[in-house]
């Protein structure tokens, strides 16, 4: 009860409750289904725009441009010291048991089968899942989207299936690449570090990988594509609250997209060997 | 300035259907009920001018009439066809029907002049010699002929309202939506914007909707037309046979408070209304 005029007019303006624990979590719960509901629309017509025309290929071979040729600098540096890394770390302990020359399959076995596919994915993710998010989110907030949406174009289609598509396409081909130059980077510094022939290095390497461990890499390399180019699209698509928005929604989509990345090469990994166990 | 063919003269015929009608529109976000029941009707060649306090909702109105948002509760009619209910896919036909100049003008950033000009021809896969012309030709029209290869950060704002003109009148949609196109402008390019809708209006014949809340603007279009054989602005509403129909719509508290002609609001002694006519 209040006492005095004073009291009576705090407790009034004191009226909006502050939500239950119980309503935050329905609250949060709702969010939380109705953006993956929308992410999953998103990522659903990205892929079935390609069975219908009209179709931007200009659009593709320039995103291609942009996310493939735009990364391959940092994909090239990357995966030959992550090559020879590798061989410095497993090489010191191979030779403790005499056996350096097997450093040339474990490289290439989890550069084939791991670390080319989640590295390039990572570091592709890092630049163009926030490149496609800071773009389409400007396009956004400065009504740009609208305006195509005006002017009859799905923006779906040519914004968001060009993007998808040139990363199906092009992050498979860095991976291969990395893969390459990661073997090169290992052969270097175990032909410097553990005096292995290159000869033997390459042989090995070669010949321990069984077309199971390639279709695993490319399996993933196509999932991590999908994922850093939607998750990139979605949190673009979807930016509220002006240019503050926009920063948010790219660094929201790196996070997102890396997780999604990690957490799906788990179970990729697990499915990989079962699979590979069944079909052996 | 006049238009340069016969191509950007040619009026549009007229039928008995209103272009645009909104019967009993709601619209709401986040339980805050923005629009409560908005019904008007506009035929085809008049221009509808929305009047209305910021936030009263008049740039949601244009945004339903090109299907960019669905009402909660209401119907909505575009050239006889209701685009409440439309699937997108569909809906993307009736835009290219409509032109909608954008507050900022919304152009691509990253395209130059004459590539958002002729965005909407590109789409349409018309062969290059003829976006060319139809470029050239709709900058004129805006007084812009030398911007063609400049990016938009190279242009100022009134530039920029005047090359959104050009894209929207590109393809000559029979309706054209304006949201607030002399909002922060100066007085001389406020004029220079009003007088081209208002060639735009007496030159084509579209059906138009213009969301403003200067109400001089609307006095503008209600008081000047457009005279094609001297190519000037002149003073008047034009000739009986040709005078272009301007109505005036007030949105308060997201229902229409008043409809009618300019004469009827100017003497209007509603003390809401008066305030807009200080």
């Amino acid at each position: 009860m209040a006492d005095t005029p004073t009291q009576a007019v705090r407790q009034e303006a004191r009226a909006p409750e502050a939500p239950s624990v119980r309503e935050v979590l329905e609250d949060l719960t709702k969010t939380t289904v109705l953006k993956v509901q929308d992410y999953a629309k998103l990522s659903y017509h990205s892929i079935l725009n390609l069975a219908t025309g009209p179709r931007y290929m200009q659009d593709t071979v320039d995103q291609m441009d942009i996310i493939g040729v735009g990364s391959l600098p940092i994909v090239l540096l990357s995966g030959f010291f992550i090559g020879a890394v590798m061989v410095l770390q497993t090489g010191a302990q191979f030779e403790r048991f005499g056996q350096a020359s097997l450093t040339g399959d474990i490289v290439s076995l989890a550069l084939v089968r791991e670390l080319g596919p989640s590295i390039t994915g990572l570091l592709v993710a890092g630049r163009c899942s926030s490149g496609i998010a800071s773009e389409l989110g400007s396009m956004q907030v400065t009504e740009q989207v609208d305006a195509m949406r005006a002017m009859g174009t799905d923006p779906s289609r040519k914004l968001v299936t060009p993007r998808v598509l040139a990363t199906l396409i092009t992050l498979p081909l860095l991976t291969t690449i990395s893969v390459f130059i990661g073997l090169i980077g290992g052969m270097v510094a175990s032909v410097l570090s553990l005096r292995i022939s290159a000869t033997t290095f390459w042989e090995r390497a070669i010949k321990i990988l069984e077309f199971s461990d390639i279709m695993q890499g490319f399996s993933k390399c196509v999932v991590f594509a999908f994922i850093l180019a939607t998750v990139g699209c979605y949190q673009g698509l979807t930016v509220r609250g002006g240019t503050q928005g926009v920063g948010r929604a790219t660094t929201q989509a790196v996070v997102v997209s890396s997780v999604l990345i990690i957490v799906s090469d788990t179970f990729l990994t697990k499915l990989a060997l079962f699979l590979a166990d069944k079909l052996s | 300035m006049q238009p340069s063919s016969t191509s950007l003269t040619a009026t549009l015929p007229v039928s008995n259907q209103p272009a645009i009608e909104f019967q009993e529109v709601r619209l709401g976000f986040a339980g805050h009920e923005i629009l409560r029941g908005v019904t008007f009707s506009a035929q085809e060649r008049e221009t509808i001018i929305l009047l209305g306090e910021t936030g009263s909702g008049k740039t949601l109105l244009l945004k339903l009439a090109a299907g960019l948002l669905r009402p909660d509760d209401g119907r909505i009619f575009i050239l006889g066809k209701d685009v409440s209910a439309m699937h997108e896919r569909d809906l993307l036909e009736v835009r290219r029907k409509i032109g909608f100049v954008f507050q900022e003008g919304a152009l691509f950033d990253s395209l130059t002049v004459g590539e958002n000009v002729a965005y909407r021809l590109h789409e349409d896969r018309v062969p290059e010699e003829e976006i060319d012309s139809r470029v050239q030709e709709v900058l004129r029209f805006v007084e812009l002929p030398h911007t063609s290869e400049m990016l938009p950060s190279e242009l100022s704002g009134g530039m920029r309202r005047r090359v959104s003109i050009a894209r929207a009148l590109i393809t000559r949609p029979p309706i054209v939506l304006y949201d607030s196109p002399t909002a922060g402008l100066d007085p001389i390019t406020s004029q220079t914007i009003i007088s081209l809708i208002l060639r735009l209006r007496d030159v084509y014949g579209v059906t138009a909707l213009m969301a403003t809340h200067r109400l001089q603007d609307g006095f503008g279009l209600a008081h000047y037309h457009f005279d094609p054989q001297s190519k000037r602005v002149l003073r008047g509403a034009g000739t009986e046979a040709a005078r272009p129909v301007t109505h005036f719509l007030v949105l308060r508290d997201g229902r229409i408070y008043f409809e009618g002609t300019p004469e009827e609001l100017m003497h209007s002694k509603d003390p809401y209304l008066q305030r807009f006519l200080i």
